[in-house]
């Protein structure tokens, strides 16, 4: 590891506060769409399912 | 002769092919998923822990392993969008207007994630969250650009139409692309010039742009993954009545 300990890396000599919020961000947006995308499939598999048992 | 130069390879018509792209969509959407995570954890990972600090910017340098990967992939996606819109629009596939819906929202999250990572670095290295610059001002163009195609879309309750209509605001869009591209070039600006092009050779150590090529090679697969869902669930959607669908094994469940 290029820092000396754990406490280095999250400060990041005085960086950290910068670095680890961006890298939250980009988690987190990029989970709430890939979330968001496979709930609406889950959701579409399921009108598609009850047609089909509407519609034997 | 114009014939031939228009005649299309077999695999370009079976993609517009709603059951085919929901099956082969239906192979690939695991691989994506795996390949994202993994190589988006990799080039994380290593560009926080284990990359050298930079001589000049020092560690806040690292929010380039998710700042450039959010600001390729929100051109890439526009061009990808408008590229799926000109196929509906041209050989009249439905399946190309649902990839060029799905690439809206993921689009716009790049372009965001592009420009809210950007101010958070801007802030240790210029000493402003802010600047209107030609690089920084295009972007929230293109973010604007995504608002206006999500908004038409939404708009246009007739699905055909809403394509149709999607896919020329984004064609038009395109030419804010290469704007932003050469903005570095064209005008005076505090922003860098790109980190890496496929032409030269990189001017950072291994150390340092291995774990980008990995980011952005991660969030290539992820905007696939999210493509391919999306996609994959429009299809569904419109396509209930269809006989190939009511006895598919996703819907039947043998």
């Amino acid at each position: 590891m290029y820092f000396e300990s754990l406490d280095a890396l999250w400060n990041m000599a005085g960086h950290g506060p910068y670095v680890w919020s961006c890298y939250g961000l980009f988690v987190a947006l990029l989970g709430i769409n890939v979330w968001h995308a496979r709930s609406q499939q889950l959701k579409a598999l399921k009108q598609a399912k009850a047609f089909v048992r509407r519609n034997p | 002769m114009t014939q031939s130069i228009w005649r299309m390879p077999r695999w370009f018509h079976q993609m517009g092919s709603p059951k085919w792209f929901y099956d082969f969509g239906g192979i690939l959407q695991p691989w994506f998923a795996v390949a994202a995570l993994v190589l988006l954890t990799w080039g994380a990972v290593w560009g926080l822990a284990f990359a050298p600090a930079d001589y000049q910017q020092g560690n806040s340098f690292r929010i380039m392993y998710v700042h450039v990967p959010a600001a390729i992939l929100s051109q890439s996606i526009f061009l990808g969008m408008a590229v799926a819109g000109a196929i509906g629009l041209i050989w009249k596939m439905k399946v190309a207007f649902m990839v060029a819906r799905s690439c809206i929202a993921i689009g716009a999250t790049f372009t965001a994630l592009a420009l809210l990572t950007g101010a958070i670095w801007g802030k240790p290295t210029w000493g402003a969250y802010w600047v209107w610059d030609a690089r920084l001002t295009s972007t929230l163009v293109l973010f604007f650009l995504y608002a206006g195609v999500m908004a038409l879309n939404q708009a246009i309750s007739e699905r055909q139409t809403a394509g149709k209509a999607t896919a020329i605001l984004a064609i038009v869009g395109t030419i804010n692309i290469p704007i932003i591209k050469y903005s570095v070039e064209w005008w005076n600006t505090l922003h860098q010039s790109s980190s890496f092009t496929l032409t030269e050779k990189p001017s950072m150590p291994a150390d340092m742009y291995l774990p980008l090529l990995l980011t952005v090679l991660g969030s290539y697969c992820l905007f696939a993954l999210v493509v391919l869902i999306r996609t994959r669930a429009q299809i569904l959607q419109t396509q209930s009545g269809a006989s190939w669908l009511m006895q598919h094994r996703d819907i039947t469940g043998a």
